[in-house]
């Protein structure tokens, strides 16, 4: 551990940039993936633990599309597609049904459609770790201590691009408004006429929809895998934890910041802590809120 | 129906031990059984009667098998050289040396996940609902993940457990009246401890916690003495099946948060949470219907299951006994308030 430290700060000071770099790139796709459960736990108070099984299949989708001679690049907009109307379906089927329902109801739920996902994914795809390859060209820098594939830059955009798109569109669109209105009140939004079902559905389609073009990215980045899943929900998990709902800024912050942290652990403490780190997060996370409430609590003694 | 009571145990006690010797094919399967309904049952005592949903008690039980691991080679040999071999290196246990080893490691294990149940509940117990939910699940997938990178006992490729000395036949009836009596051990003390204060307790912590505080209850020393009972049994059967199993790894063996971890869960919400024998029967159901249809199933059966999961608690959330609850109110002892089956259609408890 000492080692690497030294690597890293006397050695070879450029690593970092090389490091920095990676954790932003993969921090974008945690900052989508975290918006998105964001999105579903404010509006409609479902917590998503099949969040992170989203992700990979988005990841599939694309891998199963470029398999056919479709370059994942156009197949974002497919894959986007598909998982609006896969989030639809799942929100007829099992959504709708456990949203008036306690809040472990959710929770539950959501985990038996990610155990669902993951074995319907290992079933087609097999269980081995697959890559994209995007055949896009790979730049140097450094004297080739950093190493910057443009498809990284391409992704980097493209996640920016949609995240961009998707503030817009719940700023100013008519639906957007709807949804911003049944977050706040949904029986007040009922009386004035918005069909709350409606836009419930529509947020669950979005936020699959979302999570499908992380995953592309994922996939032309790094790896996908038919269990990593819940890799990904556990860290959209602590970034909305940490950020709040609702805190658009917050959450993109705090994904570049896991993404870093993840970078680091990493390789200062061995690629086996890297999973253990995000966890790991979400923990301390937890606890901090925790202890934060503790200050404002009153107990009479 | 307490009248029944001594005759409904007597007959599972008949049933339990001619099982294993009509079908002796089948008595590991059947131990197993007894595990699950340890697992449920005592996922109860939080998830069910104390409304605190756990997904992460599986950490107890990688805990007791690792701890009872290490006890059980230590004792003996020299634990790092003994895993760094992975098995290869097979050294000789004695029968009394395998049994001393074994009753020291089950009850290591135990009080190793209590020590661990006080550590995680001093800070997850602030939690509540969802986030005691995840933030458990976090426990358990980090536990399993930073397990697997100690190499003192043996690191992701797991520990070959001491070999069993005697015949294989015996090995298995040996066990299976292990995790028997464990199992049984849990449902009798939960049965008493329900029926204690410390039942309403818990109970009044599920209802309301702020007012269950407010009338002086210390909720945080029940939280801790609950999750404790359920660490300790949970720590004690990873203890015994990590010898019945024969080979302990961290992801799929000790802390299997996907399979062991959600079933006990499954399992009590199919059977109905908050209810003794809920659990019990969830769990036999749960397992007779998996193992029946398991090898069917081509591959499917892990699709098979998370739509079990999924149906269970989308469409059949109050459980068989929840349902037979509202069916049959009087059976229960709950009177029905006509009033209130008109208000709201549904039988409410007026005690």
């Amino acid at each position: 551990m000492l080692d690497n430290l030294q690597l890293l700060f006397v050695w070879a000071p450029v690593m970092n940039v090389q490091l920095i770099l990676d954790g932003i790139f993969v921090g974008a796709v945690f900052a989508l993936a975290a918006y998105g459960l964001a999105l579903v736990w404010g509006v409609m108070n479902v917590k998503n633990l099949a969040q992170g099984d989203f992700v990979i299949l988005g990841g599939y989708l694309a891998f199963a599309m470029h398999n056919w001679g479709i370059h994942p690049v156009f197949a974002l907009p497919l894959v986007m597609a598909v998982m609006f109307v896969f989030g639809w379906v799942v929100y007829k089927l099992i959504i709708k049904r456990v949203i008036d329902q306690d809040m472990f109801v959710s929770l539950l739920a959501t985990f038996g459609l990610s155990l669902l996902l993951q074995q319907v994914i290992n079933l087609i795809f097999g269980p081995e770790v697959q890559i994209i390859d995007s055949e896009l060209p790979v730049f140097d820098a450094f004297d080739g201590f950093v190493t910057i594939p443009s498809v990284k830059i391409v992704s980097l955009v493209m996640a920016a691009a949609l995240a961009i798109a998707v503030v817009l569109f719940m700023k100013k669109s008519r639906t957007g408004q709807a949804i911003r209105a049944t977050a706040q009140d949904p029986r007040a939004a009922r009386v004035l006429g918005i069909d709350t079902d409606r836009i419930y559905a529509f947020t669950f389609s979005l936020n699959a929809a979302i999570c499908g073009a992380a995953g592309v990215l994922v996939s032309v980045i790094w790896v996908i895998q038919p269990f990593y899943g819940i890799v990904y929900s556990v860290r959209s998990f602590a970034i909305v934890t940490a950020a709040g709902l609702g805190n658009l800024p917050a959450v993109i912050g705090m994904g570049f910041g896991l993404g870093l942290i993840e970078q680091y652990t990493g390789i200062i403490l061995g690629a086996e802590y890297q999973v253990a780190a995000a966890v790991v997060m979400l923990l301390l996370v937890l606890i901090w809120r925790q202890l934060q409430m503790r200050r404002n609590r009153q107990v009479v003694r | 129906m307490p009248s029944n009571n001594l005759l409904l145990y007597l007959v599972l006690l008949a049933m339990s031990i001619i099982g294993p010797i009509l079908f002796p094919a089948y008595t590991q399967q059947m131990a197993v059984l007894w595990v699950m309904v340890l697992m449920a049952s005592t996922w109860d005592t939080l998830g069910g009667q104390m409304g605190y949903n756990s997904l992460g008690n599986i950490t107890f039980f990688g805990a007791g098998m690792y701890i009872s691991a290490i006890v059980q080679i230590s004792m003996f040999y020299d634990v790092a050289a003994y895993t760094s071999a992975f098995g290869a290196i097979k050294p000789e246990f004695t029968v009394s040396q395998y049994y001393t080893g074994l009753g020291f490691g089950i009850i290591a294990g135990g009080i190793g996940a209590v020590f661990f149940s006080l550590l995680f509940g001093t800070f997850m117990f602030g939690l509540r609902g969802p986030y005691f939910a995840i933030g458990t699940l976090g426990l358990a997938v980090a536990a399993g993940q930073l397990t697997g990178t100690i190499d003192y006992i043996g690191g992701g490729s797991g520990i070959s457990m001491p070999f069993f000395p005697g015949e294989i036949e015996f090995r298995s009836l040996f066990f299976y009246s292990l995790c028997f009596v464990l199992a049984v051990a849990a449902h009798f003390l939960l049965r008493w401890l329900y029926s204690t204060q410390f039942g309403l307790a818990i109970n009044a912590i599920r209802d309301d916690e702020d007012k269950a505080e407010a009338m002086g209850i210390p909720t945080l020393i029940y939280k801790q003495i609950g999750w404790g009972i359920a660490a300790f049994f949970m720590g004690c059967i990873g203890a015994v099946f990590g010898n019945m199993v024969g080979f302990i790894e961290p992801v799929e063996v000790a802390f299997p948060t996907a399979t062991f971890g959600i079933f006990m869960v499954a399992m009590a919400l199919l059977g109905g949470k908050g209810t003794l024998w809920g659990p019990v029967l969830g769990a036999v159901l749960f397992h007779v219907v998996k193992e029946a249809t398991w090898t069917y199933l081509l591959g499917w059966q892990w699709v098979a299951l998370g739509l079990i999961i999924i149906v269970n608690i989308v469409y059949f959330q109050q459980g068989i006994m929840g349902w037979l609850q509202i069916k049959y109110p009087e059976k229960f002892g709950i009177v029905v308030d006509p009033s209130n089956v008109q208000n709201s259609g549904k039988a409410k408890e007026t005690v």
